[in-house]
């Protein structure tokens, strides 16, 4: 049985790695997911077979239980709150592996301390990515509105880690790892998650899930160790090392360093934050479908307001509707549009927008000179020109869409409020910009209907 | 049993695959990859299911009980979402 288990997990194994292989091709990443999840199915069924064990009926239970749950919400949530979803099962994942180091330390059975170091490794990194992954999701789902900022905070932070690491050095070194200090412990590992992740501004939330994820991965890995388990250690570390990488490719995209997002205090209560001369000037449903009918050329910009509005299907409609009249229509979109890199493609593949219209920031900004007019829906960060010209800004040097270089620039907005990051957005007082209050889709449905008219 | 310096090789390999596995991937791949090995490390499952399997106290048992309800959580909310994100490039071949 022994030898089966160990074939079944080496193929698993294989499995995952061509899974995320193929899901790293549009073409294949279908299949990937599949591949993956046949893995997953063979070794989660063989472990029944895993030799010595007992306690059956609660583990189907345990195991029916989360997973019912996570399929319940999963195939229920929306596309647009897909993000916090993958924090919330992200950070579930990482409890697990937090779970299994206190099981394997209150036996106390360890061959070597090697192991028992790693069972205290993975579970401080493990209770991390649980607690801040919780809250992540919280923020996401606008449980927890503002970041959280409080004086000595990096100071107060860096104690509760070394006090954390200490605890976990104990555990090690006094061998008693079923006592207080366990307890204690897990305290203070759980803290860090959440005073860690509780400072960091939403705009910023990809980048600490993706870090997250990368974090469970290795949590589960060194749990792998520690219980004897190839196909924990090498899907785990091969998460970490592409969750790891993953994130240094969103930090990049804004423009940012994983250390400036975790330990910088980005859109910060006060400070250098200049105020931006002139009036925003509102613009009504006529007169932009007015432009909009006659125009040449037209760029949409989404963004994450698009998708709170649902908007995706109505923007597609408007597509169809000025393609109809020879419009060029063409879609920006920005790597961090929305909450999470990606996240306006899958919106908008999800709508039924043909993939050879979407373009990306490199690919598009040079021709924003010769677009009649620029429609921003529910973006704001990602367009605003302070990035570019204004050095004391917070997000200066994140390369955007140059939305403001348009003949005329619309954006369809709610209120008058800042983006996520909290932000001033310059692009929202130029010359050449209109704004269009009210939702995202009832406002794109009104457009609809009034292009139609002419 | 994994010792030593083999379980060091296994997992400096397993970590270049993983960075070798996604170096090119394209922007719009970016969140259905992310959630795809969040997925993957849905394998705590059965790490989960063995802690929870030699659990000797309640206290022990609880716990393990709550690591496995957590895991196939991981393991099958990752899937779902997954699959649902990559659905949508189902006809992207066809379109073209």
């Amino acid at each position: 049985m022994d030898v089966l288990i160990q074939i079944s997990y080496f193929a698993a194994a294989i499995l995952f790695i061509l899974g995320l292989r193929r899901m790293s091709s549009p073409l294949t990443a279908r299949t990937g997911v599949h591949w993956a999840g046949a893995g997953m199915l063979v070794a989660t069924l063989i472990t029944f077979f895993w030799p010595g064990m007992e306690n059956y009926l609660l583990m189907t239970a345990a195991i029916f239980i989360g997973g019912v749950a996570a399929w319940w919400t999963g195939k229920k949530v929306s596309m647009t709150d897909m993000p916090q979803m993958i924090a919330l099962y992200n950070g579930m994942g990482g409890g697990a592996a937090g779970a299994i180091a206190a099981v394997e330390l209150l036996r106390g059975e360890f061959n070597s301390d090697i192991f028992l170091t790693l069972a205290v490794l993975g579970a401080l990194i493990g209770s991390i990515s649980f607690s801040g992954s919780l809250i992540a999701f919280a923020k996401l789902q606008g449980l927890i509105r503002k970041p959280l900022r409080f004086p000595m905070q990096h100071a107060i932070n860096l104690l509760v880690f070394v006090l954390a690491v200490v605890y976990g050095g104990l555990l090690v070194v006094s061998g008693d790892t079923a006592g207080i200090n366990l307890l204690v412990f897990f305290g203070l590992a759980l803290g860090i998650g959440v005073l860690k992740t509780l400072p960091i501004g939403g705009a910023d939330m990809p980048v600490v899930i993706s870090l997250y994820n990368a974090l469970t991965g290795l949590a589960v890995a060194f749990e792998g160790f520690v219980l004897n388990n190839a196909a924990m250690i090498i899907a785990g570390t091969v998460v970490g090392a592409a969750g790891t990488l993953l994130t240094q490719l969103m930090a990049r995209a804004m423009n940012r360093s994983i250390g400036n997002v975790l330990f910088g205090s980005f859109g910060g209560e006060q400070g250098t934050e200049e105020s931006v001369e002139g009036a925003m000037k509102p613009i009504d449903v006529t007169d932009v479908s007015i432009m909009m009918a006659y125009a040449e050329r037209v760029i949409i910009i989404p963004g994450y307001g698009m998708a709170v509005a649902q908007a995706q299907h109505k923007i597609k409609e408007l597509m169809d509707v000025l393609l109809a009249r020879g419009i060029d229509v063409k879609f920006a979109i920005h790597p961090v549009a929305g909450r999470m890199p990606g996240h306006m493609n899958v919106l908008l593949a999800e709508a039924d927008v043909p993939y050879d219209r979407l373009y990306d920031l490199d690919e598009i900004n040079a021709e924003f000179a010769q677009t009649d007019v620029a429609l921003v829906i529910g973006a704001n960060d990602v367009v605003n020109p302070m990035a570019r010209n204004n050095p004391d800004s917070p997000i200066y040097g994140m390369p955007i869409l140059n939305a403001d270089q348009a003949k005329n620039v619309i954006v369809i907005k709610r209120g008058q409020g800042k983006g996520f990051s909290g932000v001033e957005n310059a692009l929202f007082f130029a010359d050449n910009t209109r704004m269009l209050y009210g939702d995202g889709m009832a406002m794109t449905g009104e457009l609809i209907h009034a292009i139609k008219q002419f | 049993m994994i010792e030593g310096f083999t379980a060091l090789y296994i997992f400096m390999l397993s970590a270049f695959t993983g960075y070798e596995v996604i170096s090119r991937v394209p922007v719009i791949l970016h969140t259905p990859l992310m959630s795809g090995s969040n997925f993957v490390h849905g394998i705590v499952l059965v790490g989960a299911m063995v802690a929870m399997g030699h659990a000797e106290t309640t206290l022990e048992l609880a716990i393990g009980f709550i690591g496995v309800a957590l895991a196939a959580g991981n393991a099958v909310g990752g899937f779902v979402v997954t699959e649902r994100m990559l659905e949508m490039f189902k006809s992207e071949k066809g379109r073209h």
